[in-house]
This record gives C-alpha cells, sequence and structure tokens, in this order.
C-alpha cells in the first residue's frame, strides 16, 4: 500500500500536485470561468517563461551538487546588456546572442572560481549576486536604459486576447526544456553531471574530468540565465538594472519542487518545469480569487515545504 | 554458570513477505563475549537493531537481568544499558575527542559545560581503553579511523553499559589495533560486561568469544562453546555447505614488468616505495593503518600528486597523471572507502558500472542506454549481484552486492592493472570466497593486482609477492613463501 503509494508519487508527484493546484482554483464558480480560460492559460505559461528558463540552468547546477544565487542579478545585468545593444543599433539576434554570452560569462566566472579556488558555490555565486547586480547598476548608470523599440519586445506578449497562437518565448522554453532533458538523461556529459553531484570523489575516482565539467555545467547555466535576462527585457520593453531581485529564489524553489535534491545526483528538468508552473498557478489563481498578495507568498512558502516533505516520504525518508 | 544477563526467546521479524528473523532464541551471560556469525542477509542486522531498540520484534520475548526488556528506541537501550558501536563510524568530525566522547552526556551546570570534569571523564574513558595519551581537544575527523573507533568505544563506556554489542568492530583495524580492542574487551569481560561481537573474521571471533550464535536465512542454524568448535566447523554452519578451500590455487605465468614505481613519494604518508608488478602478478601491500599503503596505490592513480619518484605504466614513465589517463592505460583503482569514494550510491547500478567508459556506448556524446544496461546486466549476473534490475540503485544493495558491483566496473572497463585497497572489508565470507576466486581469475588471465589488505591471512592466501609497508617506507618485499604471519607483522611494527 505505502509502496504503491510510493511508486505512484515517484512517477507523477509534481504531475500530480500541478493537477491539484489547477483544480483549486477551478473549483469557485466565480472564477472557474476566466481561470480555466485559453487566454488565462496562454499568460500562465508566458509568465512561467523566465523562471522555467532559468530552471533548466539551476536543473544542470543543483543536479552537479551546487548552488547559484546570482541568477536573479545576472537577468537584470544581461537584460541591461541587451538594452543598451539595441539603443546602439543591434538587431534582435545579436543582442540575443549577446545577452546569452554575457550570461556564460558570468557563468564562466562561477564556475572557474568554485572549480579552481575549491570553494563551495554558495559563496561564490553569494559574492556575484553583489557583483552582478552592482555591474548592471554601473552599466545602466543607476537608472532604466530605454529605447524606441525592438522586435524583443513582442517575444513574450499575450496582449491579443482573441489570438490563439502562444508568444515565442513559450515555445523557445519549450524547446529548450526538451534539449535540457536530452542532454542530461542521454548523454556521457549529463550522466558525468549526476556522477558529479550524487558521490564527487567517486566520479574522480572514475575518472570523470570534475573541474572542467564544473566550469561547463555553469557556462551553459548561464547561457540560460543570459537568455532568461532577454526575456526579462522583452517583458518590460526597457533595461532595468533593480529587476529580477530574489528571482534566484523562485527558481532554487521551482527545482526543488520538481523534485531535485539539493545535496546533488537527482533532479529532472520536467520535474523543475512543473514546479515553475505550479508556483505560476498559483500566483495567477490566487490573483484572480482576490487574495492579497501576502497569502500568496505564504501559500508558495508552505507548497515548497509540502513537496520536499512528500518527495522524501517517495524515497523511503532518505534525503 | 552464572545468570543470563540477557535472554532472547522466539524472536520474529518480518518487513513485508521477507522474513528477516524467524524465532530466534539467544543467551548471553554476565562477562561473556558472545559471537554472532553470519553471512550477510543473513539476519545479523535486524536482530542488533531489535536489540538496540530502533525495531520492534513480531514476536517473542526479551530478558535483561530477569526483567523484561522491550526498548522503545536506541536511547531507551542506552538508558536501559545496552550500547551499540557501529561499524560506521558514528562522530561529529568537527567536535572535539572530549566533546563527542561526552554527546548527549555533558557534565554541565545550568547547561554550562563544566571543562574539568568533562576532561576527566573523557580522559578516564580513553584510559581503560589503553589510549589514555589521546589530544582530548583535537578535532576528531583529523584522526584515523582505527582512532576514531577507540572514541567511539569510550563515549559508548560512558554510560556503563551491561551489554555491549559491537558490530564488526575489527573490519577498519588492523592487527596491532585489534589486539587492543582485544585487551579492552577483556577488561570489560572481566568487570562483567556482557558483550555481543558480530564479526566475519572468524579466527577473531574464535579467539574472543566463549559462545557462539550462527544466524542463516533468519533462522539459528547452531550455537555453542566456542572452543569446542573450529572455523571450518562454523563457515559450514554459516554457509550450510562445507569449507572449499576460501584461496583458489590456479598456476600462473608472470609476464614482463607492468607497473614500476621509483622512490614515490608523497610526504608526511608515503616516504619512498620502489616496486615492480609484473603482467599476472598479485602483489600484497601489508603494514599498520597509516604505513602509507593507501597513500601509495592513491598516488600511483593519480589521484593524489606525487612530491617525487616516478610512476612507470606500460614502460611508459609519467608523473603528473589524472585517474583519467589512468584508467585509459588500462590501470583501474577499487577504493577502501566503498561509498565516500567508490559508488554513487543513489545512481543506478548501471551509470555506476559504466562510468569509466560511457562513451563507448553510443556516438558523438550520446549513450545507448540499451547497450549500457546490457553491459552492467552481463556483470550482475556473472557476479551474482542480488538485485532487482541494472536500474536500481546502488545505496540499495547490501554491503557485499555493492562491492560486486564496485568490481564490475574494474572488469566491464576492463582494467589490466588494478590497485585493490582493501577489497573484502566488510563483507560476508561467501562474497569475500568469490572475491579471492575472482581475484585469482583476473592474475590467471595476465591481470596484474596491487592488493592492500590488514586482513594476512588473504595476503598469505592470495598473493605471489608481499611488500610491507612501515612510516611511509616500502620496507621489505619478498617471495610469499618466504613470508609468513609473524614475520609479516614484525615488519610491519619494525622489528624485522
Amino acid at each position: 500500500m505505502i509502496a504503491a503509494l510510493r511508486r505512484i508519487l515517484g512517477k507523477a508527484g509534481p504531475f500530480i500536485g500541478l493537477v491539484l493546484v489547477i483544480g483549486l482554483f477551478a473549483l469557485p464558480a466565480e472564477t472557474r470561468v476566466h481561470f480555466l480560460s485559453y487566454h488565462n492559460f496562454k499568460i500562465i505559461l508566458t509568465q512561467t517563461v523566465i523562471v522555467s528558463v532559468g530552471a533548466l540552468g539551476m536543473t544542470l547546477i543543483i543536479v552537479s551538487g551546487a548552488i547559484d544565487l546570482s541568477v536573479g542579478s545576472t537577468v537584470a545585468l544581461t537584460g541591461v546588456i541587451a538594452a543598451l545593444l539595441i539603443q546602439r543599433g543591434w538587431g534582435p539576434a545579436a543582442t540575443t546572442l549577446a545577452a546569452i554570452g554575457a550570461g556564460g560569462l558570468v557563468g564562466l566566472l562561477n564556475g572557474s572560481a568554485v572549480a579552481g579556488l575549491r570553494m563551495p558555490s554558495f559563496i561564490i555565486t553569494l559574492g556575484m549576486l553583489g557583483i552582478g547586480r552592482g555591474t548592471a547598476k554601473w552599466l545602466a548608470d543607476n537608472q532604466t536604459v530605454n529605447y524606441e523599440s525592438s522586435p524583443i519586445n513582442g517575444w513574450m506578449t499575450t496582449a491579443n486576447p482573441s489570438g490563439s497562437a502562444l508568444p515565442a518565448g513559450v515555445w523557445v522554453a519549450v524547446a529548450l526544456a526538451a534539449a535540457t532533458s536530452l542532454l542530461l538523461r542521454k548523454t556521457v556529459f549529463g550522466r558525468h553531471v549526476f556522477a558529479l553531484g550524487s558521490n564527487e570523489a567517486a566520479a574522480r575516482l572514475c575518472g570523470v574530468p570534475t573541474t572542467r565539467l564544473k566550469i561547463m555545467v555553469f557556462v551553459i547555466a548561464g547561457c540560460f540565465i543570459g537568455l532568461a535576462g532577454v526575456f526579462q527585457l522583452s517583458r518590460l520593453r526597457l533595461g532595468d538594472p533593480t529587476v529580477a531581485v530574489g528571482l534566484e529564489l523562485d527558481i532554487i524553489a521551482a527545482v526543488i519542487i520538481g523534485g531535485a535534491s539539493l545535496n546533488g545526483g537527482s533532479g529532472t528538468v520536467l520535474g523543475s518545469i512543473i514546479g515553475a508552473l505550479i508556483m505560476s498557478v498559483l500566483r495567477n489563481g490566487s490573483q484572480q480569487m482576490g487574495w492579497p498578495n501576502y497569502f500568496q507568498e505564504i501559500i508558495i512558502g508552505l507548497v515548497i515545504i509540502v513537496a520536499v516533505f512528500l518527495d522524501r516520504f517517495r524515497r523511503g525518508g532518505r534525503t | 554458570m552464572k545468570p543470563a544477563r540477557l535472554r532472547l526467546d522466539g524472536i520474529s521479524k518480518s518487513f513485508g513477505a521477507t522474513h528477516a528473523l524467524r524465532s530466534v532464541s539467544l543467551d548471553v551471560a554476565e562477562g561473556e563475549v558472545h559471537a554472532l556469525i553470519g553471512e550477510n542477509g543473513a539476519g545479523k542486522s535486524t536482530l542488533l537493531k531489535i536489540l538496540s531498540g530502533a525495531h520492534g520484534a513480531d514476536a517473542g520475548a526479551m530478558e535483561l537481568d530477569g526483567r523484561p526488556y522491550r526498548p522503545a528506541g536506541p536511547l531507551d537501550a542506552r538508558e536501559r544499558g545496552v550500547a551499540m558501536i557501529y561499524q560506521e563510524v558514528n562522530l561529529a568530525p568537527h567536535l572535539s575527542v572530549r566533546e563527542n566522547i561526552l554527546l548527549g552526556l555533558e557534565s554541565s551546570t545550568l547547561g554550562w559545560i563544566d571543562a574539568e570534569d568533562s576532561r576527566q571523564r573523557a580522559r578516564a574513558a580513553l584510559a581503560s581503553l589503553g589510549y589514555g595519551h589521546f589530544p582530548l581537544e583535537r578535532e576528531a575527523g583529523s584522526f584515523s579511523i582505527a582512532e576514531q573507533q577507540v572514541i567511539e568505544i569510550a563515549r559508548a563506556l560512558l554510560a556503563q553499559p551491561r551489554v555491549l554489542i559491537m558490530d564488526e568492530p575489527t573490519s577498519s583495524l588492523t592487527q596491532s589495533d585489534t589486539e587492543k580492542l582485544f585487551t579492552v574487551i577483556g577488561r570489560l569481560r572481566a568487570q562483567g560486561v556482557s558483550i555481543i561481537y558480530v564479526s566475519h573474521f572468524l579466527e577473531e571471533c574464535r579467539r574472543i568469544g566463549d559462545r557462539y550464535t550462527v544466524l542463516k536465512d533468519g533462522e539459528t542454524a547452531g550455537a555453542g562453546e566456542m572452543r569446542d568448535s573450529g572455523v571450518d566447523s562454523l563457515v559450514a554452519l554459516m554457509t550450510g555447505r562445507p569449507v572449499a578451500d576460501l584461496y583458489p590455487r590456479i598456476s600462473r605465468r608472470m609476464g614482463p614488468v607492468v607497473l614500476e614505481t621509483r622512490s614515490l613519494s608523497r610526504p608526511p604518508r608515503l616516504r619512498s616505495a620502489s616496486l615492480r608488478v609484473r603482467e599476472g602478478e598479485i602483489l600484497g601491500l601489508a603494514g599498520l593503518v597509516g604505513a602509507g599503503r593507501t597513500d601509495l596505490v592513491r598516488t600511483i592513480f593519480g589521484l593524489d600528486a606525487a612530491a617525487a619518484g616516478e610512476v612507470a605504466v606500460f614502460g611508459r614513465a609519467a608523473n603528473r597523471e589524472t585517474p583519467r589517463r589512468r584508467w585509459a592505460e588500462g590501470v583501474g583503482f577499487l577504493s577502501e572507502n566503498r561509498k565516500e569514494e567508490g559508488l554513487m550510491l543513489n545512481l543506478p547500478i548501471q551509470d555506476n558500472v559504466t562510468l569509466t567508459k560511457l562513451e563507448t556506448f553510443g556516438r558523438l556524446g550520446w549513450i545507448g542506454r540499451r547497450r549500457q544496461a546490457a553491459a552492467a546486466r552481463r556483470w550482475t549476473d556473472q557476479l551474482a549481484v542480488k538485485c532487482r534490475g541494472v536500474d536500481q540503485n546502488v545505496g540499495e544493495l547490501s554491503g557485499g552486492n555493492q562491492q560486486r558491483v564496485a568490481f564490475a566496473r574494474l572488469l566491464e572497463h576492463p582494467a589490466r592493472i588494478l590497485l585493490l585497497d582493501e577489497p573484502t572489508r566488510g563483507i560476508d565470507v561467501g562474497s569475500k570466497a568469490q572475491i579471492y576466486q575472482l581475484i585469482g581469475d583476473l592474475a590467471a588471465a595476465g591481470k596484474s593486482v596491487i592488493l592492500v589488505s590488514s586482513y594476512l591471512p588473504e595476503l598469505l592466501g592470495l598473493c605471489d609477492t608481499i611488500g610491507v609497508m612501515r612510516r611511509g617506507e616500502l620496507v621489505a618485499v619478498r617471495p610469499r613463501g618466504e613470508w609468513s604471519e609473524p614475520d609479516l607483522l614484525r615488519a610491519a611494527v619494525g622489528e624485522a
């Protein structure tokens, strides 16, 4: 009985959670009509893009046994850089690539410091949280970076309620999620990341190039964060060096709700994406119910704790 | 006969459909050392958990000094005078020796630690074990495993136990440390403490035990006075079959030198080691814990960087090597520390077996998961690993099966030179015999083995050549025929 429950939770735990929260907001008659509308789901999906793309990188990092606290700052930094480049007349493709490159560079610094100085990622990225934010403000001259217009602005738009197409950002997130999932499950790189997170000493003994691997994980994750920065820019339509404060905590929460262990060695892309969706649905639904902001925050806090508790239960009490 | 201190009558315990224990009875007198013997999975661990209060029995009764004994939990058991020393060291590595010994039983006034009294109690506990000289304020994590175990025993003694359960206490001790432990056990026995002694080392059980109980498949397979039974009859009871020769005798031909070290050093633990291993040769390394044997094989493998000296593999000398390069050259390493360094416990068997050569299961960085699983399955079948499938996590397997998975990695790679650090530590006799057979077969097939072991009969039974390390130096390398157990011991402690 308990074993069967564990198996079901293991296979579909986060998914059941998502269905539950959707059901929660679909029950009351006064919100059901609007909440269950296609347009509202479009909004939820679009609102989840930034956290999802960040969560892809964070899944890699957490599975490898590390953590990245500098994500919010890096999103602001790469958004500011993208806005500055648009001001200088760069096209959307070049701007996006540059922002991704900037994110990758931050990842390279994080990863090199973690691997080279043999310091905990918590400390290094806590430092980078300040460095990234400060650099963003410096580059932006401590104000928002405005620009006339850019095609990037249309990537996250949900303005037209009758339009059926999902914005580009959603499709990009879906495609990247599929690619990252394959990368983690089917490639040598992915299995090495799992081995590193599961037991670094054993991975090294088996000839896994642990130093190089740690750096690569942070670089790839940084590229995802850079892209998240572009989506953030697209949503705001300007570069704001003070945006996305605390975003890293939402992203980490998504990965954890999705079943990853902070000890490393376990986690899935699908889980992380569902984790991100659960939080978006909770936010969106709470707004529709007219619940105050603080109430949403309390609920999301509880969800994180319950999710990890259930995950421990399914693993039979082990963390 | 003295009155029974602890009596177990008809203890049964099931987990789901599995009967872990079926009507097991056992009694231990005051001041008796009772050896509890059995293969892995025979039910010893379950019985110990019931005794120490971690599990409750489904049926049966227990009595301690004539009163019903049903501990509510480990703490309750400890308070009633049943203490347990676990196989794995359970210290808080960042706390001092004194703090570890007194943990949970601190001398205090209104919550303030009484430093002087603490020191005296900790010192007294250590002194009764013959380790009164230990620096009390040093971090426990900085001591060797053997020394940490002494600290742990001292901690158990503080509660003045009536029954002390020792689960594989010598599995990480050298011969001389084991002797010291036996002295301690002798003293405890004289004080009237009853000891339940669990060990895979049957010679030890015979030396230290007054009586024994053998478990097999959750049932009592035999019990009696130790002086009436020999090792062979104990093994026969454990395995249900007579002892074939434990060590394989296969004629081997040795080829050219495949591995050579010249004055390899990495101070302070490894000072100088020069050795040669030939194709098809098993070279044993004996010595005390901390003599530098593990440091030597780690340095050869590139896990630690050499400070000076040279390693040549297949005639090619190179010094700054990584484990990755060594695997590529055909050198494999089996760590003495299965859980911390050897295996990735929360990953499946198939990943653990194939991690050193994932690239070969596909192209362009992709892994053919089916081929990978098939490769792993071949070894779990051949080595008789008890598992649900190769996608089961290694952490869910028993110690002996985990070690087979660790071996499977070397076989799958396949390594031509095997560095094996304590390959039979903490596993049952049946698994041991199989691993001896395996090592013998590998050497017969032309592989070369360096075998680090603290168990001298194993070295004498298996190796062609045995070297002894002492204080970081490889002091004597001779053919097996020129060594005896006392010789090895003398060389290890420096009287040769």
